[in-house]
């Protein structure tokens, strides 16, 4: 048995930390320069290959373990060091519980694509976002420098209001699907549903137009919970502090908030978490509310229905966890594009404007939320067929 | 409720109480800058933060200073322009103008039609790149760097004019006593309006952007208001004044050069937040491009015709008579190593520079050195304001404001 979790963390660690995460800085430049009119980084070249700047992500490493860690007089020695591991490692280790693929059958035994199959899996991810916010504040607090300190400041208070309106924005999605567990989201996603099927409580629906009655959507939770979609989103991006929401860091205002301080590689797992939850945050969005590694319309039973006369058992499982590996892929891909284009439109939010956000906007909406989620839900099972 | 329930703050400090006494907190005294991304190494702001809000806010200024007033007083009057050229980086023709014009009302000239005609393009053109700079570094330093860039497109645009008009795109040296350095090139007015659409886009899709950004406005609407009577009694000019409701413009108020022949409008703002200020300066970009474009029919109308003065105190002889006559040789050998003989007396020049009333107070003997160059640079009398317009906001509001004051080192410290 565990053969196989290590097989399923190396798959993470590989294709989504260590080829994912340069890839993505690599995006970020290359579509700020399409956004900016500009070319991007072109720049770095192995004899004479340039790869369309995909070197640079190489060159940025190289260069940041070459480069002299700097420790500020009168700094924590210990936290300063230990406080850009906390953030680096909390951010991989949220990979655990996020699902890339289904559960498969080969012969005897059964291949499920998670590495971590735990039933609490989506309070996993709160907890481990709440131990990241160690990292930046400790960080923050280590340098011995003020606009360390006040970045710290900052993030911890951005970093726990921000959990509180996470948690219950998805509530909504934890009474529709009745889960915590990933694995299970994504199955329960992996269906089609009625979109005005509620209506039948109210015996409305005859009266409708027949298409209209009928119209099916994906069971995806961003079409059971739309306002929560965007809440989490939010919330989530917050908890990352990238832009709009990077006031830990504000370089304006506060030089490079918590890491100013830092250099060499140090600075650059504070990068590196950076983007890892940038991957982080896709697959998470993917795997609660864009059905995860479903493919929209086809169900897994159907794919692998139709593929066993043609290949046999074995082959037909094979072939549908290459499709759903690559379709989870493509919406996270899809995902990061998504927060990429938010981060490089969107000006940044001012310290206390993002607290309203948080304490007096997405809070009160969320519970709203939860509360009408919960009534459509019980008049459903109550008066429902 | 009863006022006297609440404790005031002092009480509360020391009162006996334990109840009542509020945690000691220190305030925290910050060095902002020099070298701080927000204020590029010329200014430093000594704040006194209670959290992150401003108690007290000290301005110190005088860390570009290069002596450029002094400086003057040690070279002939022409080779004071390329100093003003460093005065401001993004409008060297206002300041270069600024000087000229107050040297040709020393010797009492008169410059040709055509010449002032340019010289209204060229001012122009470097209040576009300076509103330009401004709006998009706010953008930038509020992290969004989008329409930074599409600004910093359109900036480069009006320096390929400037560059085409004088040959420099920064330090232009453009405009000259009595004159400007030559005539605009063939093709000018093709290039210009050319270019003047692309600004037009530019400036398009950076309204898009940002303009309508519910983010952005949230930054900037009620963050550094300061009421019109504080900033007059400040001295506060430009933009900045004009957005709180006072329409103070040199170029209508005291047309110099053909201001009063262009058709342009001053806009003003309501409130005077940093808001008002944006929209000020983008009206602002609209109306100078308007201005460009009446000058081109103009100067088209106009046909050719000398762009200098023809002045013997101020204009070098001819080539060919320098070669074969005496006199205009004397005459070359004079104004290249003395320069031009300004009579005695006083003058003060003022032009509309884009932070507002830029002006030189010269004052001549009747020799070719200055006796006296004294810049009123607006960037240093607009910074003034600054510690009454942010006490009590947050410490991420000085960003937005200290970019629209646009206090420019080398204009400020001189």
């Amino acid at each position: 048995m565990p053969w196989d979790v290590v097989a399923k963390s190396l798959f993470i660690l590989v294709v989504a930390v260590a080829a994912l995460a340069p890839v993505v800085t690599w995006v970020e430049r290359k579509q700020s320069a399409v956004m900016q009119d500009r070319i991007g980084a072109n720049r770095a070249d192995l004899f004479g290959i340039r790869l369309l700047g995909l070197l640079h992500p190489a060159a940025d490493v190289l260069k940041l373990i070459f480069k002299e860690d700097v420790v500020p007089i009168g700094a924590n020695r210990v936290m300063h060091l230990v406080a850009p591991l906390i953030a680096a490692v909390a951010a991989i280790i949220s990979f655990a519980v996020i699902p890339y693929g289904a559960t498969y059958q080969f012969g005897d035994s059964t291949v499920n694509l998670v590495a971590a199959d735990i039933d609490w899996g989506l309070l996993y991810i709160f907890a481990v976002g709440s131990l990241a916010a160690y990292g930046t504040i400790l960080a923050g607090w280590a340098s011995n420098s003020n606009w360390s300190l006040l970045g710290g400041i900052r993030a911890s208070a951005q970093m726990i209001s921000y959990e509180v309106t996470m948690g219950l924005s998805v509530v909504g999605v934890f009474m529709v699907f009745g889960t915590l567990k990933l694995t299970d989201m994504a199955f329960a996603q992996d269906a089609t549903f009625r979109l005005l099927g509620f209506l039948e409580v109210f015996g409305v629906v005859d009266h409708l137009p027949r298409w209209l009655a009928w119209i099916q959507l994906p069971m995806w939770g961003v079409f059971l919970q739309p306002l929560g979609f965007i809440m989490f989103l939010t919330a989530i991006m917050a908890e990352n502090k990238r832009p709009p929401f990077d006031i830990p860091e504000g370089e304006s205002e506060i030089v490079a908030g918590y890491h100013t301080e830092y250099s060499g590689m140090r600075f650059g797992l504070f990068f590196m978490a950076e983007f890892i939850e940038v991957i982080v945050i896709a697959g998470l969005m993917t795997a609660i509310f864009l059905g995860g590694w479903s493919i929209p319309y086809l169900p897994q039973e159907r794919i692998i229905g139709a593929l066993e006369p043609l290949f046999g058992s074995g082959m037909a499982n094979l072939l549908c966890m290459v499709a759903h590996v690559s379709t989870f892929l493509l919406k996270v891909v899809f995902m990061i594009w998504f927060q990429m284009v938010l981060r490089w439109t969107q000006p940044r939010f001012r310290y206390d404007q993002m607290m309203d956000l948080c304490w007096k906007i997405l809070l009160p909406l969320s519970i709203a939320n939860a509360f009408v989620t919960g009534t459509i839900i019980l008049l459903v099972r109550s008066y429902g067929s | 409720m009863a006022e006297d329930q609440w404790l005031t703050y002092r009480e509360r400090e020391t009162s006996d109480d334990d109840f009542d006494r509020d945690l000691h907190t220190e305030h925290q005294i910050l060095n902002m800058g020099p070298s701080h991304p927000a204020t590029h190494g010329t200014v430093k702001f000594l704040i006194e933060l209670d959290g992150e809000s401003i108690v007290d806010l000290d301005i110190q200024v005088g860390y570009l200073h290069r002596g450029f007033e002094k400086e003057c007083e040690s070279g002939s009057w022409y080779q004071c322009i390329p100093y003003t050229d460093r005065l401001n980086y993004n409008s060297a023709i206002l300041a270069n103008l600024g000087f000229c014009l107050g040297v040709e009302k020393l010797l009492g000239l008169e410059t040709p039609e055509r010449c002032q005609w340019q010289r209204v393009m060229g001012s122009e053109l470097s209040r576009l790149a300076d509103h330009l700079t401004r709006c998009g570094a706010a953008c930038l330093e509020l992290a969004a760097m989008t329409p930074f860039l599409y600004g910093i497109q359109a900036r480069e645009l009006t320096w390929d004019l400037t560059e085409a008009l004088c040959g420099a795109r920064v330090t232009t040296n453009y405009i000259r006593i009595g004159g400007v350095k030559h005539d605009m090139p063939a093709g000018f007015p093709e290039q210009c309006r050319d270019h003047i659409a692309r600004i037009r886009e530019l400036l398009k899709d950076f309204d898009a952007v940002i303009t309508a950004n519910r983010i952005f406005i949230d930054r900037m609407r009620g963050t550094g208001v300061l009421d019109k009577e504080r900033l007059i009694a400040f001295g506060v000019t430009g933009p900045l004044l004009r957005a709180a409701g006072v329409p103070l413009d040199v170029r209508k108020d005291e047309p110099y050069l053909t201001y009063a022949e262009l058709d342009f409008d001053v806009p003003v703002g309501e409130v005077g937040d940093n808001y008002d200020r944006y929209l000020v300066c983008v009206e602002e970009m609209h109306q100078s491009l308007r201005i460009i474009e009446q000058c081109l029919e103009r100067l088209e109308k106009l046909g050719p015709g000398p762009v200098n003065v023809l002045d013997p105190r101020v204009r070098w002889p001819a080539k060919g008579r320098v070669f074969n006559h005496m006199e205009e040789l004397i005459q070359q050998f004079k104004a290249v190593t003395e320069g031009p003989m300004v009579p005695a007396g006083e003058a003060y020049s003022v032009v509309e520079s884009a932070n507002g009333e830029l002006g030189f107070y010269l004052v001549s003997d009747g020799s070719a050195v200055p006796v006296k160059v004294r810049c009123r640079p607006p960037s240093l009398l607009n910074l003034q304001p600054m510690p009454e317009m942010l006490k009590g906001c947050l410490l991420a509001d000085i960003i937005p404001t200290f970019d629209f004051v646009n206090m420019i080192g080398g204009e400020c410290d001189r």
